[in-house]
């Protein structure tokens, strides 16, 4: 197959949320000689960007954009050990969980889900995490970026926990909270870096912290 | 002479035993897994196949489960009147339970709620005639998380007299909750003779329970506090998104539920109850007034039914985050659909934006909602035959019933007499009034209520033996001491 075909079909299989093509496809790239990263910007960039133009035009939802998601995830797998310098196409590194106490995974997954497929390397600890899983991992893996999702009254006391845990373990990592209880003005007062009360909006605010 | 009650229904009875059928063959199969450990040994004992902490429950001991748990379950107000009979078709309601939230009516946006919006929570709640039990329906900001749960059933006993619905957010909550609610009934035994409250009790969807919500469901069992299946199938996330298949997942979910339970604990009462929800895939929320959402709680509630269990459902609350059309519309399509379905227990008035936030205003607006539901479902009342055709000869002259004695003797049953803020007035009369709107009339209507102080203060003693408990918890957590004053 052409290169040209090839990042068309790339591009499609992104959009019809087809893990197995994508993957195909993906490794037939390799095996042409075409270089990982052109497969990746002129292939699944482009596609997953359109998933993200169609959902802003409310033509996509959820199920689409995360299935367009696992599909660039399923092609990334096979590119990224053929990339140069292994993990330089990532964002940025993230710690994500829901905090001790609290059984809530499902918006703290699919913040996870996002913002893996917008480009972040994401480590998801589950949910139920002790702060001192938080501190340790972002440590093992020098995060930019560490995620706490709560969604009960109870154990949205964890997040500043996590805040004054990281300060006091020295580490860089900034942290964005996030859960049904949580508030912009509660992420403030424990001195937490970003918030967001969706998903979609959540990449925006982790690409902000990133980048500042 | 029976009276038509108005009836929806979602399911055959041939659909609803497929439904069972399926889930039956999924607990075999597919199994549930269990995190707490009392659980997996009462459920090895009992000789479910357990493979590590999945249980594999046969179709024999499902039935022989229901067959232990109670078809009916009465619950007394704290005087030990009966105020909630859950069973057959009858139909109550209570406020939607555990909000994050309060809306508050001045600035009309949510704000992290009191000890002081809890009491008062309960005081409207006690002046709603159409709404016969009460709940924990806020977690108060202003106590130590540690208390959460059991700050809220202390409010709930000082300030109100309906029985409550309530739950635990930490395993060693229980105790105390269950300490509290005996004290005002006079002893254990006597509590479980006259239940006063109801532990939610949610399985984590799919197909699994929690060390936490699964203990509840044991210490209800042992102490024969009536449990409340939460089971909440969210279709397109933790649930196939038909509504068909969240209605199996509904009753496999609650059957390993009943099977615990009964083992835990034979004839202890259970509710067959649920807030299920189809995904929102826009927002990846979880709409409670979504007519998927609707449909599905009527099929529960067929089940539950069929399968002799009091039901439950979270119906009668809206998405919206004020008081809205959009309020107003699923507040009333859920009631309706709720009662018409016969559902026991509806939980819901009072609440917005996906079970998050807790209104006053809304919960007195709800009252109205309840009442048209419940109104709708005593249906058309059997006069005699022939008696139209009388009354027409007697009034045809004077052209007018209004002073006929008939009229007298029946308006006051047959009409559902609204309250203050349902508008039949004039036109001109709402423009004399400032031109209200349902956030004002409401206001009004809750001020009018507060007004009044606590409608129903607790026999001094029984007051004092409460705040001891609850000083002895403070000190067992290293509390100072009370962190509110719980008669604000
Ligand atoms: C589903 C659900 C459950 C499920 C959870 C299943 C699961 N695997 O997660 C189950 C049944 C297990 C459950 C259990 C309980 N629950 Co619950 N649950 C809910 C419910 C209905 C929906 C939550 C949800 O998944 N929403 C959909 C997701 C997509 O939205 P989300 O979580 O808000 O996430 C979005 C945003 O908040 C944001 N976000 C989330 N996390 C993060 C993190 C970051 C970093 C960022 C930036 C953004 C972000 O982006 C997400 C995607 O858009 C909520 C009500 C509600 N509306 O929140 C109650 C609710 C949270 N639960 C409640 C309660 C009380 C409980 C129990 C204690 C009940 C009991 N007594 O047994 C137990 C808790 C056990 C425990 N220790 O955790 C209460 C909380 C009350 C309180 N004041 O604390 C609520 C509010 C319901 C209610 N009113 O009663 N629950």
């Amino acid at each position: 197959m052409a290169h040209e075909e090839l990042l068309a079909g790339l591009r499609q299989a992104v959009l019809d949320c087809d893990e197995p093509r994508a993957a195909r496809l993906a490794r037939e790239a390799l095996d042409t000689g075409m270089p990982a990263l052109r497969a990746i910007d002129g292939g699944l960039v482009p596609g997953i960007q359109e998933a993200g133009r169609l959902w802003d035009e409310g033509e996509f939802f959820l199920p689409e954009l995360v299935g367009a998601a696992g599909a660039m995830k399923a092609a990334m797998a096979v590119l990224q050990p053929a990339l140069a310098g292994g993990g330089s196409r990532e964002l940025g590194r993230i710690v994500i969980g829901t905090v001790q106490g609290d059984i809530h995974d499902i918006g703290k997954s699919l913040v996870a889900t996002l913002l893996a497929a917008n480009g972040f390397a994401v480590s998801d600890e589950g949910a139920d995490v002790p702060v001192e899983r938080f501190v340790t991992r972002a440590r093992e893996l020098d995060a930019d970026l560490v995620c706490a999702s709560a969604l009960l009254t109870t154990t949205m006391v964890q997040q500043r926990t996590l805040v004054e845990a990281l300060r006091a373990a020295g580490l860089r990592a900034r942290v964005m909270v996030g859960g049904a209880p949580v508030t912009p003005a509660w992420a403030a007062q424990i001195g937490a870096a970003g918030f967001a009360d969706n998903a979609v909006a959540a990449v925006a605010v982790a690409r902000g912290l990133v980048r500042s | 002479m029976s009276v038509l009650r108005p009836r929806v229904s979602v399911l055959t009875r041939e659909q609803i035993e497929a439904v069972v059928a399926d889930a039956v063959r999924t607990l075999e199969t597919v199994g549930f897994f269990v995190e707490n450990g009392p659980a997996l040994e009462l459920l090895g004992a009992a000789g479910v196949r357990l493979d590590g902490q999945r249980a594999h429950p046969s179709e024999g001991q499902l039935r022989h489960a229901l067959a232990t748990a109670p078809p009916r379950i009465v619950v007394y107000d704290r005087d030990g009147t009966p105020a909630l009979d859950l069973g057959g078709d009858a139909v109550h309601f209570d406020p939607g339970s555990a909000a994050l939230h309060v809306l508050d009516p001045v600035t009309r946006r949510r704000r992290s709620p009191t000890t002081r919006d809890l009491a008062h929570l309960a005081w409207v709640t006690e002046g709603c005639r159409h709404i016969a039990g009460g709940s924990t329906a806020l977690v108060p900001s202003d106590v130590p998380e540690a208390l959460g749960d059991r700050w809220r059933v202390l409010l709930a006993l000082l300030h109100g007299r309906k029985p409550m619905a309530t739950g635990t957010f930490q395993k060693d909550g229980f105790a105390v909750m269950h300490r509290l609610l005996a004290a005002v009934r006079g002893g254990d035994e006597a509590l479980r003779h006259k239940p006063l409250a109801i532990f939610d009790c949610c399985p984590t969807p799919p197909l699994k329970w929690s060390d936490l919500t699964c203990q509840a469901l044991l210490d209800c069992a042992r102490t024969g506090v009536p449990a409340e299946l939460v089971s909440m199938p969210l279709g397109g996330i933790t649930s196939p998104v038909t509504v068909r298949e969240m209605i199996v997942l509904h009753c496999a979910e609650s059957l390993s539920g009943v099977l615990i339970h009964q083992l835990a604990g034979p004839g202890s009462p259970i509710i067959w109850g649920g807030s299920p929800a189809s995904v929102d895939m826009r927002h990846g929320t979880t709409p409670m007034g979504a007519v998927e959402t609707m449909l599905v709680d009527v099929g529960n509630a067929q089940v539950g039914k069929h399968l002799g269990v009091p039901t439950h459902a979270y119906m009668g609350m809206s998405d919206a985050k004020g008081l809205d059309f959009q309020c107003g519309l699923e507040s009333g399509v859920g009631a309706l659909l709720g009662a018409l379905a016969g559902v026991n227990l509806i939980a819901g008035p009072g609440m917005l934006d996906f079970e998050t936030t807790q209104s006053l205003e809304k919960l007195v607006l709800d009252n109205e909602v309840c009442g048209m539901a419940l109104r709708a479902v005593q249906g058309v009342s059997e006069t005699s035959a022939g008696e139209a055709v009388d009354l027409l000869r007697q009034v045809v002259e004077v052209g007018s019933f209004l002073a006929h004695p008939h009229t007298r003797a029946h308006f006051r049953q047959e009409l559902l007499i609204p309250g203050r803020t349902i508008d039949r007035g004039s036109y001109g009369d709402w423009e004399a009034a400032g031109g209200p709107d349902a956030w004002a009339s409401a206001h009004a209507e809750v001020q009018r209520i507060l007004a009044r102080g606590n409608p129903a203060p607790l026999d001094e003693s029984l007051q004092a033996e409460l705040l001891a408990i609850m000083t002895a918890e403070c000190a067992r957590l290293g509390l100072p001491g009370l962190p509110a004053d719980p008669l604000p």
